[in-house]
Protein backbone atom coordinates (compact mmCIF):
# COMPACT_ATOMS: atom_id res chain seq x y z
CA UNK A 1 0.00 0.00 0.00
CA UNK A 2 1.41 3.60 -0.37
CA UNK A 3 2.81 5.52 2.21
CA UNK A 4 3.65 8.74 2.20
CA UNK A 5 5.85 10.46 4.88
CA UNK A 6 5.20 13.87 6.47
CA UNK A 7 7.79 15.61 8.34
CA UNK A 8 6.88 18.60 10.47
CA UNK A 9 9.65 21.09 12.44
CA UNK A 10 9.26 24.16 14.66
CA UNK A 11 9.68 27.19 12.83
CA UNK A 12 12.99 28.61 13.02
CA UNK A 13 12.37 31.49 15.48
CA UNK A 14 10.59 28.98 17.83
CA UNK A 15 12.75 28.11 20.47
CA UNK A 16 13.18 24.54 20.56
CA UNK A 17 13.49 23.30 24.41
CA UNK A 18 13.99 19.71 23.39
CA UNK A 19 16.93 20.36 20.62
CA UNK A 20 18.45 22.18 22.96
CA UNK A 21 18.55 20.08 25.36
CA UNK A 22 20.27 17.35 22.89
CA UNK A 23 22.43 19.59 21.81
CA UNK A 24 23.77 20.06 25.65
CA UNK A 25 24.22 16.79 25.95
CA UNK A 26 26.30 16.31 22.78
CA UNK A 27 28.31 18.86 23.71
CA UNK A 28 29.02 17.30 27.68
CA UNK A 29 29.91 13.81 25.61
CA UNK A 30 32.49 15.76 23.54
CA UNK A 31 30.59 15.89 20.49
CA UNK A 32 31.45 19.39 20.74
CA UNK A 33 31.35 20.34 17.06
CA UNK A 34 28.17 19.73 16.58
CA UNK A 35 26.54 23.04 17.48
CA UNK A 36 22.52 22.79 17.33
CA UNK A 37 19.99 20.23 17.57
CA UNK A 38 16.17 20.72 16.30
CA UNK A 39 13.49 18.06 16.61
CA UNK A 40 10.48 17.93 14.56
CA UNK A 41 8.11 14.96 13.59
CA UNK A 42 7.62 12.18 11.38
CA UNK A 43 4.33 10.96 10.46
CA UNK A 44 3.87 7.88 7.93
CA UNK A 45 0.32 7.58 6.51
CA UNK A 46 -0.63 4.74 5.06
CA UNK A 47 -3.34 5.53 1.92
CA UNK A 48 -6.27 2.73 1.21
CA UNK A 49 -6.50 2.16 -2.69
CA UNK A 50 -5.49 4.29 -5.61
CA UNK A 51 -3.13 7.15 -4.94
CA UNK A 52 -5.15 10.28 -6.91
CA UNK A 53 -4.65 14.11 -6.74
CA UNK A 54 -7.03 14.48 -4.87
CA UNK A 55 -5.57 12.45 -2.10
CA UNK A 56 -2.33 14.40 -2.62
CA UNK A 57 -4.40 17.87 -1.86
CA UNK A 58 -6.28 15.41 0.80
CA UNK A 59 -3.20 15.08 2.92
CA UNK A 60 -1.84 18.27 2.32
CA UNK A 61 -4.84 19.71 3.89
CA UNK A 62 -4.21 16.99 6.93
CA UNK A 63 -0.96 18.08 6.89
CA UNK A 64 -1.14 21.67 7.23
CA UNK A 65 -4.38 21.70 9.73
CA UNK A 66 -4.14 18.91 11.35
CA UNK A 67 -0.70 17.10 11.70
CA UNK A 68 0.73 20.26 11.97
CA UNK A 69 -0.11 23.78 14.07
CA UNK A 70 0.67 26.87 11.61
CA UNK A 71 1.36 28.93 14.50
CA UNK A 72 4.27 27.12 15.59
CA UNK A 73 5.06 24.85 12.69
CA UNK A 74 6.08 23.73 9.28
CA UNK A 75 5.29 21.44 6.94
CA UNK A 76 8.52 20.66 5.52
CA UNK A 77 7.74 17.90 3.25
CA UNK A 78 5.47 15.37 2.32
CA UNK A 79 6.77 12.18 0.30
CA UNK A 80 5.24 9.68 -1.17
CA UNK A 81 7.37 6.00 -0.17
CA UNK A 82 7.20 2.43 -1.70
CA UNK A 83 5.62 0.39 1.14
CA UNK B 1 -27.68 29.43 36.33
CA UNK B 2 -26.05 25.73 34.46
CA UNK B 3 -22.19 25.92 33.55
CA UNK B 4 -21.12 22.83 31.91
CA UNK B 5 -17.54 21.02 32.38
CA UNK B 6 -16.39 18.89 29.28
CA UNK B 7 -14.68 15.87 30.11
CA UNK B 8 -12.08 14.56 27.64
CA UNK B 9 -10.23 11.10 27.84
CA UNK B 10 -7.25 12.29 30.27
CA UNK B 11 -9.19 15.03 31.63
CA UNK B 12 -7.71 15.61 35.35
CA UNK B 13 -9.18 18.58 36.65
CA UNK B 14 -12.84 18.45 35.73
CA UNK B 15 -14.09 17.28 39.15
CA UNK B 16 -12.46 20.30 40.73
CA UNK B 17 -14.08 22.76 37.98
CA UNK B 18 -17.35 21.46 38.75
CA UNK B 19 -16.81 21.98 42.47
CA UNK B 20 -15.78 25.30 41.79
CA UNK B 21 -19.01 25.96 39.81
CA UNK B 22 -21.21 24.61 42.57
CA UNK B 23 -18.86 26.76 45.61
CA UNK B 24 -19.60 29.75 43.63
CA UNK B 25 -23.66 29.86 43.32
CA UNK B 26 -24.54 27.73 39.89
CA UNK B 27 -25.23 24.25 39.01
CA UNK B 28 -22.68 22.38 37.66
CA UNK B 29 -23.15 20.60 35.03
CA UNK B 30 -21.07 17.00 33.71
CA UNK B 31 -20.42 16.97 29.90
CA UNK B 32 -19.10 14.24 27.64
CA UNK B 33 -16.56 15.05 24.70
CA UNK B 34 -18.08 12.40 22.66
CA UNK B 35 -21.17 13.48 22.54
CA UNK B 36 -23.25 16.75 20.67
CA UNK B 37 -24.97 17.75 23.13
CA UNK B 38 -24.10 20.93 25.40
CA UNK B 39 -27.72 20.29 27.49
CA UNK B 40 -28.60 24.00 27.38
CA UNK B 41 -25.82 25.01 29.41
CA UNK B 42 -25.50 29.07 29.81
CA UNK B 43 -21.30 28.86 30.24
CA UNK B 44 -18.75 26.10 29.61
CA UNK B 45 -15.41 25.25 31.13
CA UNK B 46 -12.92 23.20 29.34
CA UNK B 47 -11.16 21.60 32.00
CA UNK B 48 -7.47 21.11 32.90
CA UNK B 49 -5.22 17.92 32.20
CA UNK B 50 -3.65 15.83 29.68
CA UNK B 51 -6.49 15.02 27.12
CA UNK B 52 -5.33 12.15 24.80
CA UNK B 53 -1.80 11.99 26.61
CA UNK B 54 -0.84 15.45 24.91
CA UNK B 55 -0.36 13.17 21.87
CA UNK B 56 0.26 14.92 18.57
CA UNK B 57 0.54 18.99 20.46
CA UNK B 58 -0.94 19.52 23.72
CA UNK B 59 -4.84 19.85 23.20
CA UNK B 60 -4.79 18.86 19.34
CA UNK B 61 -6.87 15.99 19.59
CA UNK B 62 -9.47 17.34 21.89
CA UNK B 63 -10.10 20.38 19.95
CA UNK B 64 -11.11 18.01 17.24
CA UNK B 65 -13.78 16.20 19.64
CA UNK B 66 -16.70 15.33 18.68
CA UNK B 67 -18.38 18.40 21.09
CA UNK B 68 -16.18 20.38 19.69
CA UNK B 69 -18.40 21.86 16.99
CA UNK B 70 -21.08 22.73 19.40
CA UNK B 71 -18.57 24.61 21.71
CA UNK B 72 -17.25 26.41 18.33
CA UNK B 73 -20.74 27.12 17.38
CA UNK B 74 -21.89 28.46 21.22
CA UNK B 75 -18.41 30.24 21.28
CA UNK B 76 -18.62 32.31 17.91
CA UNK B 77 -22.66 33.22 19.30
CA UNK B 78 -21.33 34.66 22.72
CA UNK B 79 -21.25 31.84 25.09
CA UNK B 80 -18.99 32.70 28.10
CA UNK B 81 -16.10 29.63 27.50
CA UNK B 82 -13.12 29.06 30.13
CA UNK B 83 -9.98 27.45 28.81
CA UNK B 84 -7.99 26.40 31.86
CA UNK B 85 -4.59 24.96 31.20
CA UNK B 86 -5.24 22.21 29.02
CA UNK B 87 -8.75 23.41 28.05
CA UNK B 88 -6.72 27.05 26.94
CA UNK B 89 -4.18 24.61 24.34
CA UNK B 90 -7.54 23.29 22.98
CA UNK B 91 -8.94 26.87 22.73
CA UNK B 92 -5.88 27.82 21.00
CA UNK B 93 -5.82 24.61 18.63
CA UNK B 94 -9.69 25.40 18.12
CA UNK B 95 -8.55 29.26 17.35
CA UNK B 96 -11.08 30.43 19.43
CA UNK B 97 -8.17 32.58 21.11
CA UNK B 98 -4.74 33.65 19.10
CA UNK B 99 -1.41 32.05 19.86
CA UNK B 100 -0.57 28.62 20.30
CA UNK B 101 1.31 26.69 22.71
CA UNK B 102 5.14 24.90 23.27
CA UNK B 103 6.97 23.48 26.01
CA UNK B 104 7.91 25.56 29.23
CA UNK B 105 11.18 27.00 28.35
CA UNK B 106 12.95 25.61 31.92
CA UNK B 107 12.20 22.02 29.73
CA UNK B 108 10.43 21.00 32.90
CA UNK B 109 6.75 20.44 34.50
CA UNK B 110 5.81 23.41 37.18
CA UNK B 111 4.27 23.66 39.67
CA UNK B 112 4.02 26.73 42.05
CA UNK B 113 1.44 29.72 43.36
CA UNK B 114 1.59 31.88 40.78
CA UNK B 115 0.91 35.62 41.08
CA UNK B 116 -0.71 36.97 38.10
CA UNK B 117 -1.81 40.91 36.87
CA UNK B 118 -5.81 40.83 35.99
CA UNK B 119 -5.17 43.52 32.28
CA UNK B 120 -8.83 43.33 31.40
CA UNK B 121 -11.89 42.79 34.01
CA UNK B 122 -14.06 43.08 30.78
CA UNK B 123 -14.26 39.58 29.87
CA UNK B 124 -17.21 37.62 30.86
CA UNK B 125 -14.89 35.73 33.39
CA UNK B 126 -12.81 38.83 34.89
CA UNK B 127 -15.55 41.85 35.77
CA UNK B 128 -15.30 40.97 39.57
CA UNK B 129 -11.48 41.74 39.96
CA UNK B 130 -10.34 45.11 39.36
CA UNK B 131 -8.23 46.01 36.61
CA UNK B 132 -4.31 45.72 37.69
CA UNK B 133 -5.32 43.55 39.91
CA UNK B 134 -2.81 41.36 41.55
CA UNK B 135 -4.36 37.68 42.16
CA UNK B 136 -2.55 34.28 43.50
CA UNK B 137 -3.80 31.03 42.07
CA UNK B 138 -1.95 27.67 41.58
CA UNK B 139 -0.20 26.69 38.12
CA UNK B 140 0.41 23.44 36.87
CA UNK B 141 2.13 22.88 33.66
CA UNK B 142 4.26 21.23 30.90
CA UNK B 143 3.93 23.02 27.65
CA UNK B 144 2.39 26.58 28.96
CA UNK B 145 4.53 28.74 26.98
CA UNK B 146 1.63 30.73 25.11
CA UNK B 147 3.92 32.09 21.66
CA UNK B 148 2.58 34.19 18.42
CA UNK B 149 3.86 36.05 15.83
CA UNK B 150 4.92 39.49 16.79
CA UNK B 151 1.95 40.81 14.06
CA UNK B 152 -0.87 38.50 16.26
CA UNK B 153 0.81 39.82 19.77
CA UNK B 154 1.03 43.47 19.04
CA UNK B 155 -2.71 42.79 17.93
CA UNK B 156 -4.18 41.39 21.22
CA UNK B 157 -1.78 43.56 22.98
CA UNK B 158 -3.61 47.02 21.35
CA UNK B 159 -7.44 44.99 21.84
CA UNK B 160 -6.86 44.42 25.44
CA UNK B 161 -7.36 40.61 24.93
CA UNK B 162 -4.16 39.72 26.67
CA UNK B 163 -6.58 39.20 30.34
CA UNK B 164 -4.17 37.87 32.58
CA UNK B 165 0.18 38.34 32.48
CA UNK B 166 2.35 36.85 34.77
CA UNK B 167 3.82 38.74 38.17
CA UNK B 168 6.89 38.46 39.27
CA UNK B 169 7.93 35.44 37.89
CA UNK B 170 7.31 34.08 34.16
CA UNK B 171 7.42 30.52 35.05
CA UNK B 172 7.55 29.46 30.94
CA UNK B 173 8.91 31.83 28.76
CA UNK B 174 5.30 32.87 27.61
CA UNK B 175 5.53 35.74 25.45
CA UNK B 176 4.89 39.50 27.40
CA UNK B 177 4.35 37.20 30.41
CA UNK B 178 0.97 36.63 28.38
CA UNK B 179 -1.00 34.02 30.92
CA UNK B 180 -4.71 34.41 29.53
CA UNK B 181 -5.75 35.83 26.84
CA UNK B 182 -9.26 36.48 24.93
CA UNK B 183 -11.15 36.45 21.90
CA UNK B 184 -12.16 39.88 20.23
CA UNK B 185 -15.57 39.41 22.21
CA UNK B 186 -14.51 39.02 25.36
CA UNK B 187 -16.68 36.29 25.86
CA UNK B 188 -13.80 33.14 25.44
CA UNK B 189 -10.71 33.40 27.85
CA UNK B 190 -7.94 30.97 27.82
CA UNK B 191 -5.64 30.98 30.94
CA UNK B 192 -2.77 28.57 31.75
CA UNK B 193 -3.26 28.85 36.28
CA UNK B 194 -6.13 26.87 37.51
CA UNK B 195 -8.73 29.29 38.90
CA UNK B 196 -10.51 26.27 40.19
CA UNK B 197 -7.98 25.55 42.91
CA UNK B 198 -8.21 28.52 44.62
CA UNK B 199 -11.43 28.67 45.72
CA UNK B 200 -12.60 26.89 49.31
CA UNK B 201 -10.60 27.60 52.96
CA UNK B 202 -8.08 25.17 53.63
CA UNK B 203 -7.34 24.64 49.86
CA UNK B 204 -6.04 27.29 47.72
CA UNK B 205 -2.77 29.15 47.95
CA UNK B 206 -1.16 30.66 51.04
CA UNK B 207 -2.18 34.12 51.91
CA UNK B 208 -0.16 36.75 53.96
CA UNK B 209 -2.55 36.49 57.01
CA UNK B 210 -3.28 32.40 56.50
CA UNK B 211 -1.57 29.23 55.28
CA UNK B 212 -4.13 27.95 52.00
CA UNK B 213 -6.91 30.61 51.95
CA UNK B 214 -6.46 32.01 48.76
CA UNK B 215 -9.77 31.70 47.38
CA UNK B 216 -9.10 34.27 44.03
CA UNK B 217 -10.09 31.79 42.03
CA UNK B 218 -13.53 32.30 42.90
CA UNK B 219 -14.16 35.38 41.28
CA UNK B 220 -13.88 33.69 37.85
CA UNK B 221 -17.17 32.03 38.20
CA UNK B 222 -18.43 34.49 40.32
CA UNK B 223 -18.03 36.98 37.45
CA UNK B 224 -19.60 34.43 34.72
CA UNK B 225 -22.55 33.90 37.12
CA UNK B 226 -23.31 37.86 37.22
CA UNK B 227 -22.50 38.07 33.59
CA UNK B 228 -25.29 35.42 32.32
CA UNK B 229 -27.68 36.82 34.68
CA UNK B 230 -27.02 40.37 34.31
Amino acid sequence: MPVFVVEVMPKPEILDPQGKAVAGALSRLGHSEFSAVRMGKRFEVTVEGPVTDATRAQLEEIAREILSNQVIEDVVSITEVTA
Amino acid sequence: MRIGVITFPGSLDDRDALRAIRIAGAEPVSLWHGEHDLQGVDALVLPGGFSYGDYLRAGAIASHAPIMSEVIDAANKGMPVLGICNGFQMLAEARLVPGAHTRNDVQHFVRRDQHLIVENNTTAWTTKFSAGEEINIPLKNADGRFIADADTIRRIEDNGQVTFRYFGVNPNGSADDIAGVSNERGNVVGLMPHPEHAVEPGFGPDTATHMRSGLDGLRFFTSVIERVLA
